[in-house]
C-alpha cells in the first residue's frame, strides 16, 4: 500500500522478516504448551527483535470508521441464535456472547435480542408515548419532552424468564451463551416512570400499570404500582449512547431485577388500572407449571444466578496446567450478590471466588478465582449468595419444587466438565 | 422482610437523589390526549370486561375469517402446524410429560384471547382484524375447544359469562413462602457430597447446539496459538512472489457490480445465493408458503412466482391497488420484485403486506434466487 511505500525501509526487506516471524511465532507457542510455566524462548523471538510492519507504517486514520466496528480478530464475539428454537426470526431469541466478553457492561451491539414481531424502526421524531387510564390528566409526550424531565441512571441486568429454559430437562447446549447468554447489563439514562406518573397524575384507585410497545406485537405486560414508584425508568440512553434499534431506539422500559419480557422497547403507552390486564404475555407465556398442574403466575424477580464463564464449552483451556483465570457473572433479581462460591470437584468443596469491582444491586457482577490448575479433569460450578441470604440452588432442587414442565426461572448451579486436554462440556452430574 | 423494606426505601432516596427537588411539582411537559388518541391506542381488555368494544360475531363467521387469517399457521382447527401455537385441545395434559397449553386447556381468561388476537394478530398483519371478526375468531375458539356449540355468538354482552376451563388454575408467585425460605440456609464449604461425581447427561449427546465449520460449538475463541501456525503455513506457502503481487491501487478499481454480473452463470442463480435467500425468506414464511403443496396464508403462496404476472394466485384475495397494478401488466420480473422487497408499502401503495422491505440489496436478490427455484 502506500503507506508501505513511503517507509524508508527497503521494501526488500519486508517479506523475509514478516515470513520469519510467523514462523517462529508459532513455535513459541508451541513451546509454551509443552513447557507450562517454565516456558523458555530457544530463539529470539522474531515478533520482538525484527521490526514487524505495524511498528513502522502507518496504521488507518482518524475517520476509517466514523463509528467503529470491533476489529476483525474478534469477529466470533457475535450474538448467536439457535434455529431449531423458534418458527421464525422476528418472533425469536438470540445469544449474548458471555463467553467471551470480560467486566459487567454489556456492549448493545452484541447484548442479546428478543423480538416478538420484529425489530422496527422508530424514528424520534414519530416517537409518542401516553399515560392514560386512571389519572388525573392523560397525557402524550413527544421525544423532546422526555428529554426536559429530570434524569436518573441505574446499571441493571435484564434476564429473560426463559434463560436455561432449554436445559431445565437436563443439559442440552454446549457454551454459556446458548445457556446463560439470555441475558445483558447495561448503564441506562432516563426518567424515573415514577416522575411521568406523576405528571399525570395517579388516582388512588390506581393500582397498576400496564406498559406495552409501538410493534406489532405490542408485548404487553402488567406492573405493580410499587415497582412502578420504585425503580422503573422510561430510559432512552445505554452506555452513553442512544438505545440501538434492537433495544427499544429510541424509549425502553427499565425494570430492574425483574423478568426481560417486561421490559418493554418502543414504550408507547402506560396505561394506570385497578387490576392486571393478564395479557398473553403473562397468562398463556412467563407462567410457571408446577407438578399439581396449576401454575404460578406473577412470577417477575430473576432469582440469585451465577456462570462461570471461563472456561466452558466454547472457552476451553488451551494453555495447558498451571495458572488459570476462572472468570464468571453472578446477579440477583433481589439486591446485591455478596459471595459467590466456586467448586472444582463439582460441588464437593468450594472456596469463595473474588468479587472484580463493584457489585450493584439488580446488575450483573464479575467474579474470578486463580487458580494452579494441575491438568487433572474437573467438575466447575459456581454459587452466588445475594444479600437477601438466598443461596443459588441445584437444578435439581428446583426441579424438586417444580417438577419437570418449568420452563422459566431455572438459575440452576450449572456444571462444566473440564477435561485433561482442556476441553469442557456442559454436563449434569450425580 | 424488614430487609427487603430497607432496600425500597434505600432506592427510592436513590432516585430522588439524583432527580433533584424538581421532582415533587409537575413541569407542565407533555400534552392532554386526546379522546380519538386513547381510544386508538388504548385497546387493552381485562378479565373484568373493561376495555370491550361495542360489537358481536359468531362461530360460522368466525371459522371464515379464522381460515383466510389464521389457519396458515394455527392450522383450520386451530391445531397447529409445524412449531406454531396450538390453540384447541390439551384438556387435561397439564400434568403430563408433555403438556399442551391450549386456550381450553391452559389460558385463564377469554379477555387474554380477544385482546391478543386485536392487537398482535394475525402474525406480520396485526391491527387487521375489526371488533366483529375479533369476535367471531374468539366464538370459533370457544367452539374448536369444546366449550360452546356450533350456534354460539359472542358479544361485549355476554363476554364476561365465558369462563374458561383453566381460570383457577393460577396463583401468584409463592416462592417468598415456597422456595427462598429452603434456599436460604447456610452454604455447605466442604464435604457437601459423598464420592466422585457421576456425569448423568452430557449435551453433546443431543448434538442440537449450533456449530462452526470446524464442528466445534458456534462461537468457540479461536485457539491464538493455533491460528499463528496456520498463518506461517500460510505464508509459507502463498508469500514466495508476494513482492511480485502489488496491493491494487484505488483509483483503477473496477465496478464491483458488472464483475459479479459477468460471474453470475446464465444457468440460474447461484447455489450460495439460492442458500442465502432461503435463510433470509425466514422473514417472508410467516405469510408466505412455498414448495410442494403451498397453500395461501396472510400472503399468497409464492411457486411460480418469479418472472409471472401479479395478482394470479389462485384462491388469494389480493388487495385492491395491487389487482389495478396486476390489471395494468404488472410482471414479477427482477426489477419488480427488487422494488416490491425493498419497500412494499411504497411500491404498492395501500397492500396488505404489512413487511417493512429488506433494505439490502444483497438481502433481496438472495431471496429472488430462492423464489425463482420454485417453478414448475
Amino acid at each position: 500500500m502506500s503507506d508501505e511505500q513511503m517507509s524508508d525501509e527497503p521494501a526488500t526487506t519486508k517479506g523475509p522478516s514478516r515470513r520469519a516471524f510467523l514462523r517462529n511465532g508459532a513455535l513459541a507457542g508451541a513451546g509454551l504448551v509443552a513447557g507450562g510455566t517454565a516456558a523458555r524462548a530457544a530463539t529470539p523471538d522474531p515478533l520482538i527483535t525484527e521490526v514487524q510492519d505495524w511498528a513502522s507504517a502507518f496504521g488507518d486514520p482518524v475517520d476509517a470508521a466514523p463509528y467503529g466496528t470491533p476489529i476483525r480478530f474478534e469477529s466470533h464475539v457475535v450474538r448467536r441464535n439457535v434455529e431449531w428454537l423458534t418458527e421464525s426470526p422476528v418472533s425469536s431469541i438470540n445469544f449474548t456472547p458471555i463467553h467471551a466478553l470480560e467486566g459487567t457492561i454489556t456492549p448493545q451491539g452484541c447484548a442479546f435480542e428478543r423480538h416478538h414481531s420484529g425489530a422496527i424502526e422508530l424514528s424520534k421524531a414519530d416517537y409518542r408515548l401516553m399515560i392514560n387510564g386512571l389519572v388525573d390528566q392523560p397525557l402524550v409526550f413527544t421525544f423532546e419532552d422526555l428529554l426536559r424531565f429530570p434524569r436518573a441512571t441505574t446499571t441493571a441486568f435484564l434476564e429473560c424468564a426463559a434463560n436455561g429454559g432449554m436445559e431445565w430437562g437436563g443439559a442440552q447446549l454446549e457454551g454459556c451463551q446458548f445457556t446463560q447468554g439470555m441475558i445483558h447489563n447495561m448503564e441506562y439514562i432516563g426518567v424515573p416512570l415514577k416522575v411521568l406518573l406523576a405528571e399525570a397524575g395517579v388516582k388512588p384507585e390506581g393500582k397498576w400499570i400496564y406498559a406495552e410497545g409501538a410493534d406489532a406485537s405490542s408485548n404487553g405486560r402488567s406492573i405493580p404500582m410499587e415497582k412502578a414508584m420504585d425503580d422503573v425508568m422510561v430510559a432512552f440512553f445505554a452506555n452513553g449512547e442512544a438505545l440501538r434499534k434492537e433495544h427499544g431506539y429510541p424509549v425502553r422500559l427499565v425494570v430492574p431485577g425483574w423478568e426481560g419480557n417486561m421490559w418493554v422497547k418502543w414504550l408507547r403507552r402506560i396505561g394506570v388500572y385497578d387490576a392486571a390486564v393478564e395479557s398473553r404475555e403473562e397468562t398463556s407465556k412467563y407462567t410457571d407449571l408446577m407438578p399439581d398442574g396449576r401454575a404460578r403466575k406473577w412470577t417477575w424477580v430473576m432469582d440469585a444466578k451465577s456462570v462461570i464463564t471461563t472456561p466452558s464449552p466454547q472457552a476451553p483451556i488451551r494453555h495447558g496446567k498451571g495458572p488459570l483465570v476462572i472468570s464468571g457473572l453472578a446477579w440477583s433479581g433481589n439486591g446485591k450478590v455478596t459471595k459467590v462460591d466456586v467448586s472444582l470437584d463439582g460441588g464437593r468443596n468450594w472456596q469463595e471466588a473474588r468479587i472484580t469491582g463493584e457489585a450493584r444491586s439488580k446488575a450483573l457482577t464479575r467474579f474470578h478465582l486463580d487458580i494452579d490448575w494441575d491438568g487433572s479433569e474437573l467438575f466447575l460450578q459456581s454459587r452466588a449468595t445475594d444479600e437477601t441470604g438466598y443461596v443459588q440452588p441445584t437444578k435439581n432442587a428446583l426441579r424438586d419444587i417444580r417438577g419437570l414442565n418449568n420452563v422459566y426461572h431455572n438459575n440452576g448451579i450449572q456444571t462444566w466438565w473440564v477435561k485433561a486436554d482442556g476441553e469442557v462440556e456442559n454436563v449434569e452430574i450425580a | 422482610m424488614s430487609k427487603s423494606r430497607n432496600l425500597l426505601i434505600g432506592s427510592a432516596l436513590a432516585l430522588s437523589t439524583l432527580a433533584g427537588p424538581a421532582m415533587a411539582d409537575k413541569l407542565g411537559l407533555g400534552r392532554p390526549a386526546l379522546p380519538e388518541e386513547i381510544s386508538a391506542w388504548d385497546v387493552a381488555v381485562l378479565p373484568d370486561g373493561t376495555g370491550l368494544r361495542p360489537g358481536s360475531g359468531n362461530v360460522e363467521t368466525g371459522e371464515e375469517v379464522f381460515a383466510e387469517k389464521c389457519a396458515a399457521c394455527h392450522g383450520e382447527f386451530a391445531e397447529g402446524l409445524d412449531s406454531w401455537p396450538v390453540l384447541a385441545g390439551g384438556e387435561g395434559s397439564l400434568t403430563d410429560r408433555r403438556p399442551v397449553k391450549t386456550i381450553g386447556s391452559y389460558w385463564p381468561h377469554l379477555s387474554t384471547v380477544y385482546d391478543y388476537i386485536h392487537r398482535s394478530m394475525p402474525f406480520g398483519a396485526a391491527q387487521t382484524v375489526s371488533v366483529d371478526e375479533t369476535y367471531a375468531i374468539v366464538a370459533f375458539l370457544l367452539y374448536s375447544n369444546g366449550l360452546v356449540e356450533d350456534d354460539f355468538t359472542l358479544s361485549n354482552k355476554n363476554f364476561t359469562e365465558v369462563v374458561l376451563p383453566n381460570a383457577d388454575g393460577f396463583y401468584p408467585d409463592d416462592r417468598p413462602e415456597s422456595e427462598y425460605p429452603k434456599f436460604r440456609a447456610e452454604a455447605c464449604m466442604t464435604n457437601c457430597a459423598e464420592g466422585a461425581p457421576k456425569v448423568t447427561k452430557r449435551a453433546v449427546e443431543l448434538n442440537v447446539t449450533p456449530t462452526d465449520p470446524d464442528g466445534k460449538p458456534a462461537g468457540t475463541l479461536p485457539d491464538i496459538v493455533a491460528a499463528a501456525a496456520e498463518a506461517s503455513a500460510e505464508a509459507a506457502a502463498t508469500e514466495t512472489p508476494a513482492e511480485a503481487t502489488p496491493q491494487a491501487e484505488p483509483e483503477p478499481a473496477p465496478e464491483a457490480a458488472p464483475a459479479d454480473q459477468a460471474a453470475a452463470p446464465a444457468a440460474g442463480p447461484h447455489p450460495e445465493l439460492i442458500a442465502a435467500g432461503e435463510k433470509v425468506f425466514k422473514k417472508c414464511a410467516a405469510c408466505h408458503k412455498v414448495g410442494e403443496g403451498a397453500k395461501n396464508g396472510t400472503g399468497p403462496m409464492l411457486n411460480n412466482v418469479v418472472g409471472h404476472p401479479a395478482g394470479k394466485v389462485e384462491g388469494f384475495k389480493y388487495s385492491k391497488p395491487l389487482l389495478a397494478m396486476a390489471e395494468e401488466g404488472l410482471v414479477w420480473d427482477e426489477a419488480a420484485l427488487h422494488h416490491l422487497l425493498e419497500n412494499p408499502k411504497a411500491f404498492i401503495k395501500g397492500t396488505k403486506m404489512s413487511f417493512a422491505g429488506l433494505k439490502k440489496e444483497e438481502d433481496r436478490a438472495a431471496v429472488i434466487a430462492y423464489l425463482s427455484t420454485f417453478a414448475q
